[in-house]
């Protein structure tokens, strides 16, 4: 747990005093991910360089797990804290798995142990220490970099993190895939982390929590769907977007809108069953699976009023289908994509498994509306 | 013949261990203070600024200047003097190269050092001074070329060195002996200057090096 009490930093500079952070609450439970956002010169980098005392702080004080950090000296705070930087700053002089030890052997490790570590760490930030244990970081890629920056920070096992813009530097294709590998990483991990991001895609994507700060103050603290949903005051509705409704498609997933238990007919059952089944149940068309239970096609209520005979000979191909992980921003794009309102939802082997509908998807999302209406 | 090149060999010898001996003090007080001065800009500017007007000294004047206040020491000429004056002559190449290496290490190597947990003395150990070796190694390299040259004239305070076949030479207007010393020490320097750049280079992290 990482909690930020009246935390405030004032700068002198020749141009007069700055206020970089002003008396900054909050609380970042265990295992959680903490975005930091705003705009630059905000104090969101500050906030987060007063925790491990980079930036020393004017006032206030910085709780880890419950403990008062200011009981530490500097360097034994530092190293129970993993910091990754947008600039990576890996030495250039160490060989990657140097890199990786420094603060294992600052912390006592005998050889063998720091040795093992280096090589587990390349393993989970997905880079073979058979080619990269002995590289040099101008050997590698920024993308690479960055990766070993990570197990760096993770090298001593810290339950904290501190990443300053870490993904920042690092090109758009790329940076998606490292931030997929992190969250997946960081579900095993579970670490407390603060990262810091200007970027409300990276905030929406890489968060459970966002804090959004201005002129040094915290503005918003809250989760990401609720930052969007509800954003606090006109500087952040205008900060996150106006497109910001659709940047919580990014947070639900198919399977958390879809009905799971969609009526479906069989290849050997007739069109006047289907029709029978479409009034049943309020559907417009009806999936048909195989005799295993895997999406085949779609009979329309048109082909099935004005025609006679079984499903297998007049049902139509799938456009487009969908699967349960899938964010709901992928199923929208496909129905868009394919002129649909519904998409058929299957496994990795085609079995059906549910049906989405764009219906359903504003009414998830309008839920949160309607309950603030209702409270106000 | 022979005997003359016993002599040239000997006083090459006596050279090499004047100038060794000078930079190797060199090197113990310029780096460290180099360094330091990477803590404070008006002591660093002060510094080098005091170590450039040292080098506008000329080295024949210095040498006599030092004779009365050494002589207090009864080491008014010599050894003594020579070394003490090449040692002041490669402060500054010394002194600036080490302290632009340290004072332009990327800061973002250091916040990252610093985010670490590392103390000043183990930035300094495991990262400043082997980012910082090339450059340093530069500076040693122009103030040994560069003392190889003054200590020709520690030859006129009695220290010995080829310096002493061109003190001859001049004195006795014979041109061979002039000319022997003149070449040995050119080629002393040029040999000198080969040996450094090897030095250089097996002293530069492997991780610096061009791939």
């Amino acid at each position: 747990m990482i909690r930020l009490d009246n935390l405030t930093k004032i700068f002198e500079t020749k141009e007069g005093t700055t206020v970089a952070a002003d008396h900054v609450n909050m609380e970042v439970q265990e295992g959680e991910i903490c975005i930091l956002l705003g705009p630059s010169g905000c104090g969101k980098t500050t906030s987060l360089k007063m925790v491990n005392r980079i930036v020393p702080p004017t006032s206030g004080r910085v709780f880890l797990g419950g403990k008062d950090t200011t009981d530490y000296d500097t360097i034994t705070l530092r190293r129970q804290i993993g910091y990754v930087i947008q600039q990576i700053g890996l030495f250039p002089n160490m060989t990657i798995e140097d890199n990786i030890g420094v603060v294992p052997r600052m912390l006592g490790w005998d050889r063998q142990r720091t040795a093992k570590r280096a090589l587990e760490l390349l393993e989970m930030v997905a880079l073979d220490p058979a080619i990269f244990l002995k590289r040099y970081p101008k050997e590698l890629s920024g993308g690479q970099q960055q990766r070993v920056g990570v197990a760096r920070a993770l090298a001593a096992d810290p339950p904290v993190l501190l990443m300053d813009e870490p993904f920042g530097a690092i090109d758009p294709i790329n940076r998606e895939i490292i931030q997929d590998e992190f969250l997946k990483m960081q579900k095993q991990l579970g670490k407390t982390i603060l990262f810091v991001s200007h970027d409300i895609d990276e905030a929406v994507k890489m968060g459970d929590k966002i804090a959004i700060f201005r002129a040094g103050k915290l503005e918003q603290f809250d989760t990401p769907d609720n930052v969007l949903a509800h954003p606090a005051n006109s500087f952040i509705a205008d900060f996150v977007g106006g497109d910001r409704t659709l940047k919580r498609l990014r947070l639900l997933t198919v399977g958390e809108v879809m009905d799971a238990e969609p009526p479906r007919v069989k290849a050997d059952d007739s069109l006047s069953s289907a029709l029978q089944l479409m009034n049943d149940t309020d559907y417009d068309n009806l999936i048909v699976v195989g005799p295993r239970g895997r999406a085949q096609g779609v009979v329309y209520r048109s082909v099935a009023e004005g025609r006679q005979g079984l499903c297998n000979d007049h049902h139509s191909g799938l456009k487009a289908t969908v699967r349960e992980s899938d964010d709901l921003r992928t199923a929208v794009s496909q129905m868009f994509a394919h002129d649909l309102t519904w998409l058929p939802v299957v496994d990795d082997e085609g079995f059906y498994k549910g049906y989405i509908t764009q219906r359903g998807i504003t009414h998830t999302l309008g839920r949160t509306y309607r309950d603030a209406e209702q409270g106000a | 013949m022979v005997d003359n090149f016993d002599q040239i060999v000997m006083r090459t010898l006596e050279h090499i261990s004047l100038v060794g001996v000078a930079i190797g003090l060199a090197i113990l007080t310029g780096v460290p203070i180099g360094i330091a001065i990477t803590q404070n800009e008006k002591a660093a500017n002060i510094v080098l600024y005091v170590a450039a007007i040292m080098m506008t000294i000329p080295s024949i004047a210095l040498f006599g200047i030092m004779i009365p206040v050494l002589s207090k020491v009864g080491h008014g000429i010599g050894y003594v003097p020579a070394v003490i004056a090449v040692l002041l002559y490669s402060q500054l190449p010394i002194i600036r190269n080490t302290y632009t290496a340290i004072h332009n290490v990327d800061p973002a190597l250091r916040e990252a050092a610093r985010g670490m947990g590392m103390s000043s003395l183990q930035r300094l150990r495991m990262v400043e001074i082997p980012l910082a070796i090339p450059v340093i190694m530069g500076g040693v390299r122009s103030a040994v070329v560069m003392s190889i040259g003054i200590m020709a004239i520690a030859a006129y305070i009695g220290a010995g060195g080829l310096g002493t076949f061109i003190s001859r030479g001049i004195s006795q207007t014979d041109a061979r002996q002039l000319i022997t010393g003149a070449v040995a020490v050119s080629f002393l320097a040029i040999a000198a200057d080969f040996f450094l750049v090897w030095l250089q280079s097996r002293l530069t992290p492997a991780g610096l090096k061009r791939a």
